[in-house]
Protein backbone atom coordinates (compact mmCIF):
# COMPACT_ATOMS: atom_id res chain seq x y z
CA UNK A 1 0.00 0.00 0.00
CA UNK A 2 2.88 2.37 -0.55
CA UNK A 3 1.86 3.48 -4.02
CA UNK A 4 -1.10 5.58 -3.02
CA UNK A 5 -1.32 9.33 -2.74
CA UNK A 6 -3.22 9.05 0.52
CA UNK A 7 -0.43 8.60 3.05
CA UNK A 8 3.27 8.10 3.54
CA UNK A 9 4.98 4.89 4.51
CA UNK A 10 4.00 4.67 8.20
CA UNK A 11 6.59 5.21 10.90
CA UNK A 12 6.74 3.28 14.18
CA UNK A 13 4.02 5.30 15.91
CA UNK A 14 1.65 5.17 12.96
CA UNK A 15 2.28 1.46 12.66
CA UNK A 16 1.38 0.96 16.31
CA UNK A 17 -1.79 2.96 15.78
CA UNK A 18 -2.69 0.96 12.71
CA UNK A 19 -2.17 -2.22 14.69
CA UNK A 20 -4.67 -1.03 17.29
CA UNK A 21 -7.17 -0.09 14.57
CA UNK A 22 -6.58 -3.44 12.93
CA UNK A 23 -7.27 -5.35 16.12
CA UNK A 24 -10.42 -3.33 16.77
CA UNK A 25 -11.65 -3.87 13.21
CA UNK A 26 -10.89 -7.59 13.41
CA UNK A 27 -12.89 -7.79 16.63
CA UNK A 28 -15.85 -6.04 15.02
CA UNK A 29 -15.74 -8.24 11.91
CA UNK A 30 -15.45 -11.41 13.96
CA UNK A 31 -18.34 -10.14 16.06
CA UNK A 32 -20.51 -9.74 12.96
CA UNK A 33 -19.61 -13.24 11.77
CA UNK A 34 -20.34 -14.67 15.21
CA UNK A 35 -23.67 -12.88 15.29
CA UNK A 36 -24.60 -14.28 11.88
CA UNK A 37 -23.64 -17.78 13.03
CA UNK A 38 -25.64 -17.29 16.23
CA UNK A 39 -28.67 -16.28 14.17
CA UNK A 40 -28.26 -19.38 12.01
CA UNK A 41 -28.07 -21.65 15.05
CA UNK A 42 -30.81 -19.77 16.86
CA UNK A 43 -33.28 -20.30 14.03
CA UNK A 44 -32.37 -24.01 13.89
CA UNK A 45 -30.73 -23.96 10.49
CA UNK A 46 -28.19 -26.62 11.41
CA UNK A 47 -30.57 -29.30 12.58
CA UNK A 48 -29.97 -32.70 11.02
CA UNK A 49 -33.47 -32.72 9.60
CA UNK A 50 -32.77 -29.80 7.29
CA UNK A 51 -29.48 -31.18 6.02
CA UNK A 52 -30.57 -34.77 5.62
CA UNK A 53 -31.98 -34.35 2.09
CA UNK A 54 -28.52 -33.59 0.72
CA UNK A 55 -27.43 -37.11 1.61
CA UNK A 56 -30.10 -38.58 -0.66
CA UNK A 57 -29.03 -39.63 -4.10
CA UNK A 58 -32.19 -38.31 -5.75
CA UNK A 59 -31.63 -34.83 -4.35
CA UNK A 60 -27.98 -34.86 -5.37
CA UNK A 61 -28.99 -35.90 -8.84
CA UNK A 62 -31.55 -33.10 -8.96
CA UNK A 63 -28.91 -30.55 -8.00
CA UNK A 64 -26.40 -31.96 -10.48
CA UNK A 65 -28.98 -31.93 -13.25
CA UNK A 66 -29.70 -28.29 -12.42
CA UNK A 67 -26.01 -27.48 -12.52
CA UNK A 68 -25.70 -29.31 -15.82
CA UNK A 69 -28.57 -27.29 -17.27
CA UNK A 70 -26.95 -24.06 -16.09
CA UNK A 71 -23.68 -25.04 -17.74
CA UNK A 72 -25.50 -26.10 -20.89
CA UNK A 73 -27.21 -22.72 -21.18
CA UNK A 74 -23.87 -21.03 -20.53
CA UNK A 75 -22.10 -23.07 -23.20
CA UNK A 76 -24.74 -22.32 -25.83
CA UNK A 77 -24.87 -18.65 -24.89
CA UNK A 78 -21.08 -18.29 -24.87
CA UNK A 79 -20.55 -19.88 -28.27
CA UNK A 80 -23.48 -18.11 -29.91
CA UNK A 81 -22.64 -14.71 -28.46
CA UNK A 82 -19.04 -15.03 -29.61
CA UNK A 83 -20.35 -15.78 -33.10
CA UNK A 84 -22.87 -12.95 -33.01
CA UNK A 85 -20.24 -10.61 -31.59
CA UNK A 86 -17.89 -11.46 -34.44
CA UNK A 87 -20.61 -10.91 -37.00
CA UNK A 88 -21.67 -7.57 -35.51
CA UNK A 89 -18.06 -6.43 -35.19
CA UNK A 90 -17.58 -7.19 -38.91
CA UNK A 91 -20.67 -5.11 -39.57
CA UNK A 92 -19.43 -2.20 -37.49
CA UNK A 93 -16.02 -2.27 -39.16
CA UNK A 94 -17.54 -2.56 -42.61
CA UNK A 95 -16.80 -0.03 -45.33
CA UNK A 96 -20.42 0.09 -46.43
CA UNK A 97 -22.25 2.80 -44.59
CA UNK A 98 -25.61 0.99 -44.54
CA UNK A 99 -24.16 -2.17 -43.00
CA UNK A 100 -22.29 -0.09 -40.45
CA UNK A 101 -25.43 1.78 -39.48
CA UNK A 102 -27.53 -1.31 -39.08
CA UNK A 103 -24.89 -3.00 -36.96
CA UNK A 104 -24.45 0.09 -34.81
CA UNK A 105 -28.18 0.43 -34.26
CA UNK A 106 -28.44 -3.23 -33.33
CA UNK A 107 -25.53 -3.10 -30.91
CA UNK A 108 -26.63 0.12 -29.23
CA UNK A 109 -30.22 -1.04 -28.82
CA UNK A 110 -29.41 -4.39 -27.28
CA UNK A 111 -26.81 -2.94 -24.98
CA UNK A 112 -29.32 -0.43 -23.64
CA UNK A 113 -32.01 -3.03 -22.93
CA UNK A 114 -32.09 -5.12 -19.77
CA UNK A 115 -31.29 -8.76 -20.64
CA UNK A 116 -34.37 -9.82 -18.78
CA UNK A 117 -36.67 -7.81 -21.05
CA UNK A 118 -35.30 -9.67 -24.08
CA UNK A 119 -35.56 -13.02 -22.35
CA UNK A 120 -39.16 -12.34 -21.33
CA UNK A 121 -40.00 -11.02 -24.76
CA UNK A 122 -38.76 -14.18 -26.44
CA UNK A 123 -40.35 -16.36 -23.79
CA UNK A 124 -43.76 -14.69 -23.60
CA UNK A 125 -44.31 -13.13 -26.99
CA UNK A 126 -42.68 -15.75 -29.21
CA UNK A 127 -43.81 -18.60 -26.91
CA UNK A 128 -40.64 -20.67 -27.08
CA UNK A 129 -39.21 -23.10 -24.55
CA UNK A 130 -37.30 -21.65 -21.59
CA UNK A 131 -33.84 -22.79 -22.73
CA UNK A 132 -33.95 -21.21 -26.22
CA UNK A 133 -35.49 -18.07 -24.73
CA UNK A 134 -32.72 -17.78 -22.15
CA UNK A 135 -30.00 -18.47 -24.71
CA UNK A 136 -31.47 -16.00 -27.20
CA UNK A 137 -31.64 -13.22 -24.63
CA UNK A 138 -28.14 -13.84 -23.37
CA UNK A 139 -26.79 -14.10 -26.91
CA UNK A 140 -28.35 -10.84 -28.06
CA UNK A 141 -27.02 -8.92 -25.08
CA UNK A 142 -23.57 -10.47 -24.72
CA UNK A 143 -23.10 -10.62 -28.47
CA UNK A 144 -23.67 -6.88 -28.69
CA UNK A 145 -21.27 -6.17 -25.85
CA UNK A 146 -18.67 -8.52 -27.32
CA UNK A 147 -19.01 -6.79 -30.69
CA UNK A 148 -17.84 -3.61 -29.01
CA UNK A 149 -14.94 -5.48 -27.41
CA UNK A 150 -13.92 -6.94 -30.76
CA UNK A 151 -14.19 -3.62 -32.50
CA UNK A 152 -12.10 -1.75 -29.97
CA UNK A 153 -9.64 -4.65 -30.01
CA UNK A 154 -9.15 -4.44 -33.75
CA UNK A 155 -8.92 -0.66 -33.55
CA UNK A 156 -6.33 -0.87 -30.79
CA UNK A 157 -3.80 -2.60 -33.02
CA UNK A 158 -1.09 -0.17 -34.02
CA UNK A 159 -1.96 1.69 -37.21
CA UNK A 160 1.39 0.88 -38.76
CA UNK A 161 0.48 -2.80 -38.82
CA UNK A 162 -2.51 -2.18 -41.06
CA UNK A 163 -0.63 0.25 -43.27
CA UNK A 164 2.30 -2.13 -43.66
CA UNK A 165 -0.05 -4.97 -44.57
CA UNK A 166 -1.80 -2.86 -47.21
CA UNK A 167 1.55 -1.72 -48.50
CA UNK A 168 2.50 -5.37 -49.03
CA UNK A 169 -0.50 -5.65 -51.30
CA UNK A 170 -2.82 -7.62 -49.00
CA UNK A 171 -6.55 -7.40 -49.50
CA UNK A 172 -8.86 -6.10 -46.78
CA UNK A 173 -9.89 -9.60 -45.71
CA UNK A 174 -6.28 -10.73 -45.62
CA UNK A 175 -5.28 -7.72 -43.56
CA UNK A 176 -8.02 -8.57 -41.10
CA UNK A 177 -7.46 -12.29 -40.80
CA UNK A 178 -3.69 -12.40 -41.08
CA UNK A 179 -2.61 -9.22 -39.34
CA UNK A 180 -5.18 -7.42 -37.25
CA UNK A 181 -7.34 -10.14 -35.72
CA UNK A 182 -4.51 -12.37 -34.43
CA UNK A 183 -2.97 -9.43 -32.62
CA UNK A 184 -6.31 -8.12 -31.41
CA UNK A 185 -7.44 -11.46 -29.99
CA UNK A 186 -4.41 -11.65 -27.79
CA UNK A 187 -5.02 -8.18 -26.41
CA UNK A 188 -8.72 -8.56 -25.82
CA UNK A 189 -8.79 -12.07 -24.40
CA UNK A 190 -9.15 -10.85 -20.78
CA UNK A 191 -12.06 -8.58 -21.73
CA UNK A 192 -13.76 -11.44 -23.58
CA UNK A 193 -13.43 -13.80 -20.61
CA UNK A 194 -14.76 -11.14 -18.24
CA UNK A 195 -17.80 -10.77 -20.45
CA UNK A 196 -18.26 -14.55 -20.36
CA UNK A 197 -18.38 -14.28 -16.56
CA UNK A 198 -21.30 -11.90 -17.02
CA UNK A 199 -22.97 -14.45 -19.28
CA UNK A 200 -22.43 -17.20 -16.70
CA UNK A 201 -23.91 -15.03 -13.97
CA UNK A 202 -26.88 -14.14 -16.14
CA UNK A 203 -27.76 -17.77 -16.82
CA UNK A 204 -29.36 -17.59 -13.37
CA UNK A 205 -32.05 -15.42 -14.97
CA UNK A 206 -33.38 -18.66 -16.38
CA UNK A 207 -34.79 -19.24 -12.92
CA UNK A 208 -37.29 -16.46 -13.55
CA UNK A 209 -38.68 -18.11 -16.69
CA UNK A 210 -38.90 -21.54 -15.03
CA UNK A 211 -35.89 -22.97 -16.83
CA UNK A 212 -34.85 -25.98 -14.76
CA UNK A 213 -31.42 -24.72 -13.80
CA UNK A 214 -29.41 -24.72 -10.60
CA UNK A 215 -31.50 -22.21 -8.62
CA UNK A 216 -34.67 -23.91 -9.75
CA UNK A 217 -33.43 -27.22 -8.35
CA UNK A 218 -32.59 -25.42 -5.13
CA UNK A 219 -36.05 -23.92 -4.93
CA UNK A 220 -37.63 -27.35 -5.36
CA UNK A 221 -35.65 -28.72 -2.44
CA UNK A 222 -36.19 -25.63 -0.32
CA UNK A 223 -39.96 -25.79 -0.61
CA UNK A 224 -40.13 -29.37 0.56
CA UNK A 225 -42.14 -29.62 3.77
CA UNK A 226 -40.83 -33.10 4.60
CA UNK A 227 -37.41 -31.67 5.36
CA UNK A 228 -38.68 -28.66 7.29
CA UNK A 229 -38.29 -26.14 4.43
CA UNK A 230 -34.48 -26.24 4.27
CA UNK A 231 -34.10 -22.87 2.54
CA UNK A 232 -30.97 -21.63 4.28
CA UNK A 233 -29.11 -24.93 3.84
CA UNK A 234 -29.96 -24.81 0.15
CA UNK A 235 -28.58 -21.27 -0.14
CA UNK A 236 -25.51 -22.29 1.84
CA UNK A 237 -24.85 -25.09 -0.63
CA UNK A 238 -25.81 -23.40 -3.89
CA UNK A 239 -24.10 -20.04 -3.44
CA UNK A 240 -20.55 -21.31 -2.90
CA UNK A 241 -20.83 -23.48 -6.00
CA UNK A 242 -22.31 -20.74 -8.18
CA UNK A 243 -20.06 -17.97 -6.88
CA UNK A 244 -17.08 -20.33 -7.02
CA UNK A 245 -17.65 -21.03 -10.71
CA UNK A 246 -17.85 -17.33 -11.52
CA UNK A 247 -14.78 -16.58 -9.41
CA UNK A 248 -12.82 -19.29 -11.18
CA UNK A 249 -13.63 -17.74 -14.54
CA UNK A 250 -12.84 -14.22 -13.24
CA UNK A 251 -9.50 -15.38 -11.91
CA UNK A 252 -8.78 -16.98 -15.24
CA UNK A 253 -9.41 -13.60 -16.87
CA UNK A 254 -7.04 -11.78 -14.50
CA UNK A 255 -4.46 -14.53 -14.92
CA UNK A 256 -4.60 -14.17 -18.68
CA UNK A 257 -4.39 -10.40 -18.34
CA UNK A 258 -1.33 -10.69 -16.11
CA UNK A 259 0.35 -13.08 -18.49
CA UNK A 260 -0.37 -10.71 -21.37
CA UNK A 261 1.23 -7.86 -19.55
CA UNK A 262 4.44 -9.83 -19.22
CA UNK A 263 4.44 -10.94 -22.83
CA UNK A 264 6.43 -8.77 -25.23
CA UNK A 265 4.10 -9.43 -28.13
CA UNK A 266 1.21 -7.48 -26.68
CA UNK A 267 3.25 -4.66 -25.28
CA UNK A 268 1.27 -1.50 -24.63
CA UNK A 269 -1.92 -2.73 -26.21
CA UNK A 270 -4.70 -2.98 -23.72
CA UNK A 271 -8.37 -3.34 -24.54
CA UNK A 272 -10.70 -1.87 -22.01
CA UNK A 273 -13.66 -4.02 -21.17
CA UNK A 274 -16.80 -2.87 -22.89
CA UNK A 275 -19.05 -0.53 -21.02
CA UNK A 276 -22.71 -1.28 -20.70
CA UNK A 277 -25.45 0.94 -21.83
CA UNK A 278 -25.52 4.14 -23.57
CA UNK A 279 -23.16 6.63 -24.94
CA UNK A 280 -20.88 7.36 -22.01
CA UNK A 281 -17.47 8.49 -23.10
CA UNK A 282 -14.44 6.82 -21.63
CA UNK A 283 -15.97 4.43 -19.16
CA UNK A 284 -14.01 1.25 -18.71
CA UNK A 285 -15.84 -1.05 -16.35
CA UNK A 286 -17.14 -4.52 -16.71
CA UNK A 287 -20.88 -4.49 -16.77
CA UNK A 288 -22.31 -5.75 -13.49
CA UNK B 1 -50.60 1.58 -30.02
CA UNK B 2 -53.61 1.85 -27.74
CA UNK B 3 -51.84 -0.42 -25.25
CA UNK B 4 -50.10 2.67 -23.97
CA UNK B 5 -53.01 5.10 -24.04
CA UNK B 6 -55.40 2.63 -22.38
CA UNK B 7 -53.01 1.71 -19.60
CA UNK B 8 -51.14 4.90 -19.00
CA UNK B 9 -51.54 4.66 -15.23
CA UNK B 10 -50.28 1.07 -15.15
CA UNK B 11 -47.23 1.96 -17.22
CA UNK B 12 -46.74 5.11 -15.16
CA UNK B 13 -46.80 3.10 -11.94
CA UNK B 14 -44.31 0.64 -13.40
CA UNK B 15 -41.97 3.35 -14.61
CA UNK B 16 -42.20 5.09 -11.25
CA UNK B 17 -41.41 1.82 -9.51
CA UNK B 18 -38.32 1.32 -11.66
CA UNK B 19 -37.17 4.90 -11.06
CA UNK B 20 -37.72 4.60 -7.30
CA UNK B 21 -35.84 1.30 -7.13
CA UNK B 22 -33.01 2.78 -9.17
CA UNK B 23 -32.73 5.95 -7.09
CA UNK B 24 -32.84 4.28 -3.67
CA UNK B 25 -30.57 1.42 -4.69
CA UNK B 26 -28.13 3.92 -6.26
CA UNK B 27 -27.95 5.89 -3.03
CA UNK B 28 -27.34 2.74 -1.01
CA UNK B 29 -24.77 1.54 -3.54
CA UNK B 30 -22.92 4.86 -3.56
CA UNK B 31 -22.75 5.03 0.24
CA UNK B 32 -21.77 1.38 0.68
CA UNK B 33 -19.37 1.58 -2.24
CA UNK B 34 -17.68 4.61 -0.72
CA UNK B 35 -17.33 2.85 2.65
CA UNK B 36 -15.93 -0.27 1.01
CA UNK B 37 -13.54 1.74 -1.16
CA UNK B 38 -12.22 3.52 1.94
CA UNK B 39 -11.78 0.10 3.56
CA UNK B 40 -9.87 -1.14 0.55
CA UNK B 41 -7.39 1.74 0.55
CA UNK B 42 -7.09 1.86 4.36
CA UNK B 43 -3.72 1.17 5.97
CA UNK B 44 -5.45 -1.33 8.27
CA UNK B 45 -5.03 -4.91 7.06
CA UNK B 46 -8.23 -6.43 8.36
CA UNK B 47 -10.39 -3.71 6.82
CA UNK B 48 -8.63 -4.23 3.49
CA UNK B 49 -9.34 -7.95 3.66
CA UNK B 50 -12.99 -7.29 4.48
CA UNK B 51 -13.38 -4.83 1.60
CA UNK B 52 -11.66 -7.17 -0.84
CA UNK B 53 -13.81 -10.10 0.24
CA UNK B 54 -16.97 -8.00 -0.09
CA UNK B 55 -16.08 -6.93 -3.61
CA UNK B 56 -14.85 -10.31 -4.82
CA UNK B 57 -17.84 -12.21 -3.55
CA UNK B 58 -20.51 -9.75 -4.67
CA UNK B 59 -18.97 -9.19 -8.10
CA UNK B 60 -19.15 -12.91 -8.75
CA UNK B 61 -22.63 -13.45 -7.35
CA UNK B 62 -25.42 -13.84 -9.87
CA UNK B 63 -27.93 -11.13 -9.02
CA UNK B 64 -30.81 -13.58 -9.20
CA UNK B 65 -29.13 -15.71 -6.55
CA UNK B 66 -28.73 -12.63 -4.36
CA UNK B 67 -32.40 -11.70 -4.79
CA UNK B 68 -33.35 -15.30 -4.09
CA UNK B 69 -31.28 -15.37 -0.90
CA UNK B 70 -32.30 -11.93 0.36
CA UNK B 71 -36.01 -11.93 -0.48
CA UNK B 72 -36.70 -15.50 0.52
CA UNK B 73 -33.91 -16.02 3.06
CA UNK B 74 -34.00 -13.03 5.37
CA UNK B 75 -37.62 -13.62 6.43
CA UNK B 76 -36.40 -16.94 7.91
CA UNK B 77 -34.47 -14.90 10.46
CA UNK B 78 -37.52 -12.92 11.39
CA UNK B 79 -36.50 -9.96 9.25
CA UNK B 80 -39.79 -9.00 7.66
CA UNK B 81 -39.65 -5.93 5.44
CA UNK B 82 -41.65 -4.89 2.41
CA UNK B 83 -40.42 -6.51 -0.82
CA UNK B 84 -39.36 -3.12 -2.19
CA UNK B 85 -36.92 -2.67 0.68
CA UNK B 86 -35.46 -6.14 0.20
CA UNK B 87 -35.04 -5.43 -3.50
CA UNK B 88 -33.28 -2.13 -2.77
CA UNK B 89 -31.03 -3.96 -0.31
CA UNK B 90 -30.08 -6.67 -2.81
CA UNK B 91 -29.56 -4.27 -5.72
CA UNK B 92 -27.67 -1.76 -3.59
CA UNK B 93 -25.30 -4.31 -2.07
CA UNK B 94 -24.65 -5.90 -5.46
CA UNK B 95 -23.92 -2.59 -7.18
CA UNK B 96 -21.82 -1.30 -4.27
CA UNK B 97 -19.09 -3.77 -5.23
CA UNK B 98 -18.82 -2.21 -8.69
CA UNK B 99 -19.00 1.34 -7.32
CA UNK B 100 -16.24 0.44 -4.87
CA UNK B 101 -13.97 -0.73 -7.67
CA UNK B 102 -14.66 2.41 -9.71
CA UNK B 103 -13.88 4.66 -6.73
CA UNK B 104 -10.77 2.73 -5.82
CA UNK B 105 -9.33 2.89 -9.30
CA UNK B 106 -10.22 6.60 -9.33
CA UNK B 107 -8.23 7.15 -6.14
CA UNK B 108 -5.37 5.14 -7.56
CA UNK B 109 -5.17 7.35 -10.64
CA UNK B 110 -4.15 10.31 -8.47
CA UNK B 111 -0.35 10.47 -8.76
CA UNK B 112 1.59 9.80 -5.56
CA UNK B 113 3.33 13.15 -5.99
CA UNK B 114 0.07 14.97 -5.35
CA UNK B 115 -0.23 13.51 -1.87
CA UNK B 116 3.45 14.03 -1.14
CA UNK B 117 3.23 17.65 -2.20
CA UNK B 118 0.16 18.20 -0.06
CA UNK B 119 1.83 16.68 2.98
CA UNK B 120 5.01 18.64 2.49
CA UNK B 121 2.90 21.80 2.49
CA UNK B 122 1.84 20.74 5.98
CA UNK B 123 -1.67 19.55 5.15
CA UNK B 124 -3.25 17.08 7.53
CA UNK B 125 -4.66 13.76 6.33
CA UNK B 126 -8.17 15.19 6.22
CA UNK B 127 -7.05 18.16 4.17
CA UNK B 128 -5.04 16.00 1.77
CA UNK B 129 -8.03 13.79 1.29
CA UNK B 130 -10.72 16.44 0.90
CA UNK B 131 -8.75 19.15 -0.94
CA UNK B 132 -6.31 17.23 -3.09
CA UNK B 133 -7.04 13.54 -3.59
CA UNK B 134 -10.82 13.27 -3.70
CA UNK B 135 -11.46 16.21 -6.08
CA UNK B 136 -9.03 14.70 -8.57
CA UNK B 137 -10.40 11.20 -8.10
CA UNK B 138 -13.96 12.47 -8.55
CA UNK B 139 -13.17 13.79 -12.01
CA UNK B 140 -11.95 10.49 -13.36
CA UNK B 141 -14.64 8.46 -11.66
CA UNK B 142 -17.71 10.04 -13.29
CA UNK B 143 -17.94 7.85 -16.44
CA UNK B 144 -17.48 4.44 -14.75
CA UNK B 145 -19.99 5.31 -12.04
CA UNK B 146 -22.40 6.43 -14.73
CA UNK B 147 -22.22 3.11 -16.54
CA UNK B 148 -22.52 1.22 -13.27
CA UNK B 149 -25.73 3.10 -12.43
CA UNK B 150 -27.11 2.45 -15.91
CA UNK B 151 -26.44 -1.23 -15.34
CA UNK B 152 -28.22 -0.92 -11.99
CA UNK B 153 -31.29 0.52 -13.68
CA UNK B 154 -31.31 -2.39 -16.11
CA UNK B 155 -30.76 -4.92 -13.34
CA UNK B 156 -33.75 -3.58 -11.43
CA UNK B 157 -35.90 -5.50 -13.92
CA UNK B 158 -35.17 -8.64 -11.91
CA UNK B 159 -37.09 -7.21 -8.96
CA UNK B 160 -40.30 -7.42 -10.97
CA UNK B 161 -40.19 -11.20 -10.84
CA UNK B 162 -40.02 -11.05 -7.05
CA UNK B 163 -43.36 -9.25 -6.73
CA UNK B 164 -42.02 -5.70 -6.70
CA UNK B 165 -43.90 -3.17 -8.81
CA UNK B 166 -41.68 -2.11 -11.68
CA UNK B 167 -41.72 -1.65 -15.41
CA UNK B 168 -41.08 -5.16 -16.74
CA UNK B 169 -43.72 -6.60 -14.40
CA UNK B 170 -46.44 -4.63 -16.19
CA UNK B 171 -46.42 -7.13 -19.05
CA UNK B 172 -48.30 -9.63 -16.91
CA UNK B 173 -51.59 -7.80 -16.25
CA UNK B 174 -51.55 -6.44 -19.80
CA UNK B 175 -51.06 -9.93 -21.18
CA UNK B 176 -54.04 -11.13 -19.17
CA UNK B 177 -56.12 -8.23 -20.47
CA UNK B 178 -55.42 -9.53 -23.96
CA UNK B 179 -53.40 -6.69 -25.41
CA UNK B 180 -50.92 -7.27 -28.20
CA UNK B 181 -47.90 -8.67 -26.42
CA UNK B 182 -45.42 -7.22 -28.91
CA UNK B 183 -46.65 -3.67 -28.38
CA UNK B 184 -46.65 -4.18 -24.63
CA UNK B 185 -42.97 -4.99 -24.82
CA UNK B 186 -42.25 -2.15 -27.21
CA UNK B 187 -43.53 0.33 -24.63
CA UNK B 188 -41.64 -1.42 -21.84
CA UNK B 189 -38.48 -1.11 -23.93
CA UNK B 190 -39.21 2.57 -24.49
CA UNK B 191 -39.59 3.01 -20.73
CA UNK B 192 -36.21 1.46 -20.06
CA UNK B 193 -34.64 3.57 -22.78
CA UNK B 194 -36.06 6.68 -21.09
CA UNK B 195 -34.53 5.66 -17.76
CA UNK B 196 -31.11 4.66 -19.09
CA UNK B 197 -30.85 7.61 -21.46
CA UNK B 198 -31.71 10.07 -18.68
CA UNK B 199 -29.02 8.61 -16.42
CA UNK B 200 -26.54 8.84 -19.24
CA UNK B 201 -27.64 12.43 -19.95
CA UNK B 202 -27.13 13.37 -16.28
CA UNK B 203 -23.67 11.87 -16.28
CA UNK B 204 -22.79 13.52 -19.58
CA UNK B 205 -23.60 16.87 -17.99
CA UNK B 206 -21.49 15.98 -14.93
CA UNK B 207 -18.69 14.86 -17.22
CA UNK B 208 -18.81 18.08 -19.20
CA UNK B 209 -18.86 20.18 -16.07
CA UNK B 210 -16.25 18.40 -13.97
CA UNK B 211 -14.78 15.55 -15.98
CA UNK B 212 -11.20 15.20 -17.12
CA UNK B 213 -10.93 17.06 -20.41
CA UNK B 214 -10.10 14.69 -23.22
Amino acid sequence: MTDTALYDIPGPRARRRHLVYGLAATAVILGIIAWALYLLFDTNQFTAEKWRPFAYEGIQELLLRGLGNTLKAFAYAAVLSLALGGLLACGRLSEHRLVRWIATLFVEFFRAMPVLVMIFFVFVALKVQPLPALVTGLTLYNGSVLAEVFRSGVNSVDRGQREAAYALGMRKTQVMTHVLVPQAVRAMLPAIISQLVVALKDTSLGFLITYEEFLHAGKLIASNLDYGLPFIPVVLIISPIYIGMCMLLSWFATWVAKRQRRSLKTEAVEVAPAEPGTLLPGAGQIHP
Amino acid sequence: MNVLTDNLSLYGKGLLGTVELTVYASLLALVLGFVMASFRVAPVGSLRVFGTAWVTVLRNTPLTLLFFAVLLGLPRFGVVLPFELFAVLALGCYTSAFICEALRSGINTVPTGQGEAARSLGMTFGQTLSLVVLPQAFRSVIPPIGSTLIALAKNSAIAGSFSVTELLGTYKPLNELGYSIVWTFVWIAVGYLIVTLSISAIFNVLEKRWGVPR
